[in-house]
């Protein structure tokens, strides 16, 4: 009947219905676009552009091929079975005569040092001599300077230098690495930890979150359902946290989980325990800290999303003889599911980037990625390895995200 | 329609306050230094920086780091260097092995570079102060520490000892308290079975560990008894609360004033780094901090009651164990990836 | 729990133990913060109990030092700034996205989200290049900037979350009636998703005044903000400012939700009047 009373109203003017909805809904769309586009843009330009370029370095790395321009293109004709030619052994001395000259020897060193540990100080012992190597015999004599250049693997890397593109640190972040044959190995046990680390990772934020969420959701419903004038000074006690700094907050579990902190006092003086717990500097202070950080980020959207549930649904249900248990359960809990997500989302991520408050209350075992990548980026300068870490992590979050938004996402929570 | 009009008030408020912030270019009769902030900041304010504002007429603008060199790096490769002298620390090596900093010009520096001894082979920049990174321990316990190697002994002392979560000093110290003699660290150390041989013994206190990155930390582990004794830097307020064990205290590795490469002020940079290295602020500084003057014709200046807390007396230098600067540019990149990925496992 | 008194004695005591959670979580929340307050009248530089003795050192350097001063100045211009700017973008965009049918929905959340999920280290030199090439380093816009691209994923996730349960027909029923959009959106919307716009504008602000990493490598030391101040000097010694920093802060802001909720009661009671 309603169709029938459009379809008259729309034909009035001579324009098809179907048409007018199409434009109706090709407005609506574009109005929809028109709200996004600022932050799109924004994020755009001010986010996605630089960090491209500085992700880049993932898999981008000149310094040989600029560094040591003859020796790398010498070696793009070695077919790598034996040791190169007489030339290439000239164009290295080449290479390292004018680096030393230059003082670019120590980024060479640095570079391959990653690829052969210890090699890069040889490399800069041999810049230092060559310049007493004079022509005839340059492979004879480099080899005689230092027997680095005797062997197979430098030059595997030398040759690979040969392209400004590396695989290198992508797979050095899933604990593999180049052979010596070029072929991708697994890496040596004592280097292999970015697989331990991904996975602590991921377990230490979907642990704190699930904390969180067993923490702050029955605090958030009492706030939601207590009368404003109580729930609002309860609220100050929620956001009060927030006031101090995450230093500050690191000191605070400092002071209560220590061997002689308040915790093991009261505990030891209750006789509940008769030596100190070790709380701190392990999993347990880790977890316990960035739980207390992480509960406002949990709760609050949790709580937001209550506060528009009518109370009028389970009073229904109630009304027509459903339990207390069974109206929370199947009509009040379901509309908390776009909170409860939106509020897990925001602590899983954070989670996902904490490094200040791990390496202040965790031990060694307990650092993750972003640790890592802020010890590549800010102490060792090796920003290749710090950006593939970074890819990594980010490639896995935006694919966790995408099965998590097809488990419970927009679309399912609707029908909820 | 007021609601409308008051956002779109306050919108363009914002605009025209975040426009009206953007800085005015710098001008040119002055300098920025970069140094680690806190007490031991104030105290180079008032014994290097004001002295040298009124002796050149040249203002200091103070900046505060900690110890990001990858804003270094971004500043020297993106030539917008906003900062013309920087105080680094250990890790001045790996910048100017990087190419980060000037090289220096001893000549135009018009300082003697003999008057540096050991520390002033470094290529690019001045030696400042020396600071040990020496072991603190409780006053309270019933046996203290006498040797680097009661530190690596948990039976005789037992309790959680504080580390510098860094390769260095712990592998020297590592073979020091397995029987190296101080002399013969860095050439044991140099050889994969000297390497293996420090980390087997670093094994051995693992469990004993706490692990600190800030110096901070370390003291407050001490303070806390979370730990009975930790290595760290020296500072007044430790030496008054805590025991000290100067047994191969690491040494001589100071502090150096260097020039990030493409600082715009060069001429004034130098001139700063001139007097920072004279003896008259050395000297001056040790009134205050228990840093060791890098010039050796500051020694004399000092006031005799300070000197025996400096980490570079006769004293303490018989005993200390002399960073190879040299061997850790050579080699620290593989030490600190094996001891990276100890510390994980 | 209108229900009360005809309620069950499971009920009852279900009742009982949710508030005893509640009341425990809230002490975990809050006990760290009592415990570290009184540190911040320790007379040593020390976070350690029993204190020595008691002093206002800390205090009268928080107020009296200029560089306190300015760096907690800077932070609160930074970060209400920061708040506005992503409130508003944050706000346009969730309304957009839950708008039903909106096309490649998780393809634009993964992009909005993703500045939360690359470690801050990264972002920090990217911004720096970045910033570099435009001219905007050692800024109040350029350090603006960059925490309104960290706080406004706060801001789109958490309006997004109470915007799911929006039913759609009520602004079309009002548009339906007449009004233009944007009263639609004063009128209707706003009211109905503030709860979420407050917990977001929350996070931007706490995302830009904790933030220190970003603000090491674009701010100027004229830029100075607090968590600057704070993380600095950390190679020496801890210094109990930063807790009495802490506690002046919180005092502050424990007075000013106080008054608000005041004068809500008091509007309330006004209302019931008339």
């Amino acid at each position: 009947m309603a169709t029938v009373a459009v379809q008259v109203a729309g034909g009035s003017d001579g324009i098809p219905l179907r048409l007018k909805l199409q434009r109706v809904e090709h407005r609506r769309t574009l109005g929809a676009f028109t709200l996004v586009l600022p932050v799109v843009l924004f994020v755009l330009i001010a986010f996605v552009w630089p960090i491209g370029r500085m992700m880049f370095n993932a898999i981008h790395d000149d310094t040989l091929l600029t560094l040591m321009p003859r020796t790398t293109s010498a070696l793009s004709a070695w077919d790598g079975k034996d040791l190169p030619n007489e030339g290439a052994y000239a164009a290295l001395v080449e290479d390292l005569k004018q680096s030393w000259a230059q003082k670019t020897t120590g980024v060479i060193a640095k570079r391959i040092n990653y690829e052969l540990p210890g090699a890069g100080g040889q490399l800069t012992f041999s810049a230092r001599k060559v310049s007493t190597v004079s022509a005839g015999s340059y492979k004879a004599a480099l080899i005689e300077v230092n027997p680095l250049w005797g062997q197979h693997d430098i030059w595997s890397v030398l040759k690979r230098g040969h392209s400004a593109y590396t695989g290198y640190y992508l797979l050095r972040s899933i604990d593999y690495q180049y052979g010596a044959e070029g072929q991708i190995v697994a890496s040596p046990p004592q280097n292999a930890i970015f697989r331990d680390v991904f996975l602590r990772t991921f377990g230490i934020s979907l642990g704190v979150t699930a904390a969180t969420l067993l923490l702050g959701f029955p605090v958030a419903y009492l706030l939601a359902t207590l009368p404003a004038r109580t729930s609002n000074l309860l609220m100050i006690m929620v956001v009060l946290p927030f006031w101090t700094s995450a230093l500050v907050r690191t000191a605070a579990w400092g002071v209560l989980l220590q061997d002689h902190g308040v915790i093991n006092d009261v505990l030891i003086g209750l006789h509940i325990i008769s030596r100190p717990a070790e709380l701190i500097f392990n999993r347990v202070g880790t977890v316990v800290a960035m739980t207390h950080i992480q509960l406002p980020f949990t709760l609050l959207p949790i709580y937001s999303v209550m506060k528009t549930i009518s109370p009028s649904y389970v009073r229904a249900a109630r009304s027509l003889g459903a339990g207390p248990f069974y109206a929370f359960w199947k009509v009040y809990f379901p509309q908390t599911l776009p909170g409860v997500a939106a509020g897990c989302l925001l602590t899983f991520i954070l989670c996902l980037g904490y490094y200040i408050t791990p390496a202040l209350v965790g031990g060694p075992a307990d650092q993750m990625v972003s640790y890592f990548v802020a010890h590549y980026t800010n102490e060792d300068l090796n920003w290749g390895m710090a950006s593939a870490l970074g890819a990594i992590l980010l490639a896995a979050t935006l694919l966790l995200y995408y099965v998590y938004n097809k488990l419970v996402g927009v679309d399912r929570l609707k029908m909820g | 329609m007021t609601i409308y009009s008051r956002v779109a008030g306050a919108l363009a408020v914002t605009g025209l306050m975040a426009s009206a912030l953007i800085e005015p270019a710098l001008a040119g009769d002055q300098l920025t230094i970069v140094s680690w902030g806190a007490v031991y900041q104030q105290v180079l304010h008032k014994y290097v920086f004001e002295p040298f504002t009124r002796t050149t007429g040249i203002k200091v603008t103070e900046a505060v780091y900690s110890g990001e060199i990858a804003k270094l790096r971004a500043m020297v490769e993106s030539k917008t260097v906003s900062w013309d002298v920087v105080d680094a620390g250990s890790n001045a090596w790996m910048m100017c092995d990087q190419g980060l900093l000037e090289t220096i010009d001893w000549k135009k520096l018009g300082l003697d570079r003999a008057k540096f001894g050991d520390a002033g082979r470094f290529d690019c920049g001045v030696p400042g102060q020396f600071n040990s990174t020496i072991v603190y321990y409780d006053k309270k316990l019933p046996t203290s520490p006498k040797t680097i190697a009661d530190v690596f002994d948990t039976k005789k002392i037992p309790g959680k000892r504080g580390l510098w979560k860094n390769p260095y000093p712990n592998l020297e110290w590592a073979l020091i308290a397995d029987g190296v003699p101080i002399k013969d660290v860095y050439k044991v150390l140099s050889t994969p079975e000297g390497v293996d041989r420090a980390f087997k013994r670093l094994d051995t206190i693992k469990n004993d560990v706490i692990w600190w990155t800030a110096g901070a930390q370390s003291k407050q582990l001490l303070a806390d008894g979370q730990v009975v004794m930790t290595a760290s830097w020296t500072s007044k307020e430790a030496d008054k609360q805590f025991g000290t064990m100067w047994d191969a205290a690491q040494s001589g590795a100071p502090s150096y004033w260097t020039i990030p490469k493409g600082s715009p002020h060069l001429e004034e940079a130098y001139k700063f780094l001139a007097f920072a290295g004279s003896p008259q602020p050395q000297a001056d500084l040790t009134r205050e901090m228990p840093y060791g003057p890098a010039n050796k014709d500051a020694m004399a200046l000092v006031d005799p009651e300070v000197l025996p807390t400096l980490p570079n007396t006769p004293e303490h230098d018989a005993v200390a164990l002399h960073m190879d600067q040299p061997f850790w540019i050579e080699n620290g990149d593989e030490l600190r990836q094996r001891f990276t990925a100890w510390l994980a496992k | 729990m209108a229900t009360f008194a005809y309620a069950s004695l499971t009920e009852k005591s279900w009742y009982y133990l949710h508030r005893l959670i509640c009341g425990a979580v809230l002490l975990f929340l809050i006990a760290p913060i009592l415990v570290i307050i009184p540190l911040s009248f320790n007379s040593a530089p020390f976070f350690t109990y029993p204190m020595p003795g008691l002093s206002l050192r800390w205090y009268h350097e928080f107020f009296l030092t200029d560089s306190w001063q300015r760096a907690l100045y800077n932070s609160i211009f930074v970060a209400v700034l920061v708040t506005l700017l992503s409130t508003v973008l944050g706000t346009l965009a969730a309304l957009g996205l839950s708008r039903p049918n909106f096309p490649w929905r998780a393809a634009v959340m993964s992009l909005l989200i993703s500045p939360m999920i690359v470690p801050v280290v990264i972002t920090a030199v990217a911004v720096y290049f970045f910033y570099a090439n435009i001219g905007l380093l050692n800024s109040y816009t350029g350090l603006i900037l960059a925490h309104t691209m960290g706080a406004t994923p706060f801001v789109v996730i958490a309006v997004t979350a109470t915007l799911m349960g929006f039913d759609h027909s009520l602004s079309r029923a009002a548009a339906g009636l007449g009004a233009p959009p944007i009263t639609v959106f004063f009128k209707v919307i706003l009211p109905l998703i503030l709860p979420g716009m407050v917990s977001g504008a929350l996070f931007a602000f706490l995302a830009s005044f904790d933030e220190v990493v970003i603000a090491l490598f674009v701010a100027s030391p004229e830029q100075r903000t607090l968590p600057m101040v704070m993380f600095s000097g950390l190679r020496e010694q801890y210094s109990p400012t930063i807790i009495a920093a802490a506690s002046v802060l919180m005092l502050f802001s424990i007075l000013v939700l106080t008054t608000i909720e005041l004068l809500r009661r008091r509007s309330e009671r006004l209302r019931g009047i008339t």
